[in-house]
């Protein structure tokens, strides 16, 4: 008993900053998780990674300006991210270029400079904090910020979620009975920078992305419903959170990736357990006649 | 008389600057039941899209009569089958017009959906996951979110596509009904044997209006004729529309047939 509570509970309750880790780690499987699942479900899982790299100049000019502030840096990021999406955005819905090829090359635009800026002034210590985050150093404000994304999200994804939906299963469908099809698609691009922006605090703008992708992948092979698919994505977040910075802790292993590869070792369990995984469609050929 | 659904009013679509559809005047009277035909390029689907809203007039208008409701059925569905959704989803898709982005599905809209699923015989398959039907269960799908759309106005984009026969004649019956119940009915077919058999009017299209009437008028061999001469490449060397010389055709064509141009109960649809 005591071993359990030593290895699951103890690190939690002794550390105030583990909890605070805890806590922003959890709230933000609440939003980025859900996000993530339609994220794949476009086909633009990818995007979101070209996305997180995209707010990266953004951090870096408040970075610049005010140093390791949270509040600068999480403001340049959204504008960044805004300018990035938008852009990205509008070129694949007014041209003839998909959006794959119009946020690949906004986003190379946006990381160049963004690196760019970082090395103008900072160490490669600062550089590495803002690539990977310190979950383990969040503060209340910060912990506000997260709280404040997640909330944002949650609400935006009940009100759109039936034109979510619409416009990912038949947008030409959406587009022939509503004028909601352009902007859900920009509510849904700001609500993918929001998250990450937020994720960028605790793990970095690599990582970000990881926690938003990995659960929604992973759920993919366990459910063929969207709406059971984002609570299982955000279960998944939960147990990555968890079990990641346990890890660190016990490990003593940097807490971002951590988390990261906990959802990644549920990824892999998944592919291979899922009913929709490899095992199912490759093991055991009974059939049904009709 | 009838009332006008719609009048295409010297209507122009296209993509870039190229005219898919060319100076089209004409009417579609409520309660018609009108097939669109034409070979492969002709305009057919162009024309579908600018009467559904999702492609704007390069010139022209289209005047909708007031409070139309339009349901639309695509030839190339963007569909994503892959979606984790069921027929049962996909279907209530057609609540939308009633609906909204927020309003309740009540029981009754449950009911519309389930008589829907029946009525195209699909009934039991509400469960299923979108990737499991055949092209024939989807294609009955999708006639029956038309149905729970409940239109005034209904637009079938080439929807008997790699269908089989009996697939075939169950949705013509769909089809026959709306038109009974005076629904405004316009279908992109291929099949002329199927237009001559089912529809009273038809619109033969090569870019321009090669003819529009009584099917048996319209499919006249000269007609059919003039429709094949019909060169479907665009080029990039094609000399540029002079309107001047395009309104002295339009005047003469339009002569005495469509005085409802601008009938009080149209809305302006797009300029």
């Amino acid at each position: 008993m005591s071993a359990a509570y030593d290895l699951l509970v103890a690190p939690f309750a002794d550390f105030g900053f583990m909890r605070r880790a805890l806590a922003g780690s959890l709230m933000l499987s609440l939003g980025a998780c859900p996000v993530g699942v339609f994220l794949m479900l476009r086909r633009m899982s990818l995007a979101g990674d070209a996305m997180a790299h995209a707010i990266l100049p953004g951090a870096a000019v408040g970075f610049l300006l005010f140093g390791l502030e949270i509040l600068p840096m999480t403001i340049g990021g959204i504008v960044a991210g805004a300018v990035v999406a938008l852009g990205a955005g509008a070129v694949s819905r007014f041209t003839v270029q998909r959006e794959d090829a119009s946020m690949a090359a906004f986003y190379l635009i946006s990381l160049a400079l963004g690196v760019l800026m970082v090395s103008l002034r900072g160490s490669s210590v600062d550089l590495m904090h803002v690539l990977f985050g310190t979950v383990l150093a969040l503060d209340g404000e910060a912990l506000a910020l997260i709280g404040g994304i997640a909330a944002l999200t949650l609400a935006s994804l009940a009100v759109f979620w039936r034109a979510l939906v619409a416009e990912c299963l038949d947008p030409l469908f959406l587009r022939s009975v509503s004028r909601l099809g352009s902007p859900v698609h920009f509510v849904f691009l700001g609500l993918v920078v929001l998250n990450l922006v937020g994720g960028f605090q605790a793990l970095g703008t690599l990582l970000s992305v990881g926690l938003m992708i990995l659960p929604a992948a992973a759920a993919r092979f366990w459910t063929s419903r969207v709406g059971p698919m984002c609570a299982l994505a955000v279960a998944i977040g939960f147990t990555a959170s968890i079990s990641g910075l346990l890890l660190s802790y016990h490990a003593s292993l940097p807490s971002g990736p951590a988390i990261i590869l906990s959802a990644g070792a549920v990824y892999l369990a998944s592919i291979l357990a899922g009913p929709r995984g490899i095992m199912r469609a490759r093991v055991g050929h009974r059939h049904k006649t009709a | 008389m009838t009332a006008p659904c719609l009048i295409f009013d010297d209507l122009t679509l296209g993509y870039g600057s190229h005219a898919a559809v060319h100076h089209l005047g004409g009417t579609v009277e409520k309660g018609s039941l009108t097939a669109v035909v034409g070979a492969n390029g002709s305009g057919k689907s162009t024309l579908m899209k600018g009467i559904a809203g999702v492609l704007k007039p390069m010139a022209g208008r289209i005047d909708r009569a007031g409070n139309v409701r339009i349901a639309y059925l695509p030839q190339q569905s963007e569909l994503d089958r892959s979606f984790p959704a069921r027929v049962v989803d996909l279907v209530s898709l057609g609540l939308w017009p009633r609906r909204g982005l927020l309003g309740r599905h009540t029981a009754d809209d449950r009911r519309s959906v389930r008589g829907a699923l029946e009525a195209v015989g699909l009934a039991g398959f509400e469960n299923r996951a979108l990737d499991t039907l055949s092209g024939g269960q989807l294609q009955r799908a999708l006639f029956a979110r038309v149905l729970v759309q409940d239109a005034d106005l209904i637009l079938l984009d080439e929807p008997f596509n790699a269908i089989d026969s009996r697939t075939v004649a169950d949705l013509v019956l769909l089809i026959k009904r709306w038109h009974g119940e005076g629904r405004t009915v316009l279908v992109v077919v291929h099949d002329l044997e199927l237009v001559r058999r089912t529809f009273p009017e038809t619109l033969l299209l090569a870019r321009q209006k090669v003819a529009w009437g009584d099917t048996a008028e319209t499919l006249r061999p000269q007609n059919m004729l003039r429709a094949r001469r019909f060169h479907e490449a665009w080029e990039d060397d094609a000399p540029w529309c002079e309107p001047e010389e395009h309104e002295h055709v339009h005047i003469h064509e339009h002569a005495g047939d469509h005085g409802a141009h601008h009938h009080p109960s149209m809305q302006k649809a797009a300029e």
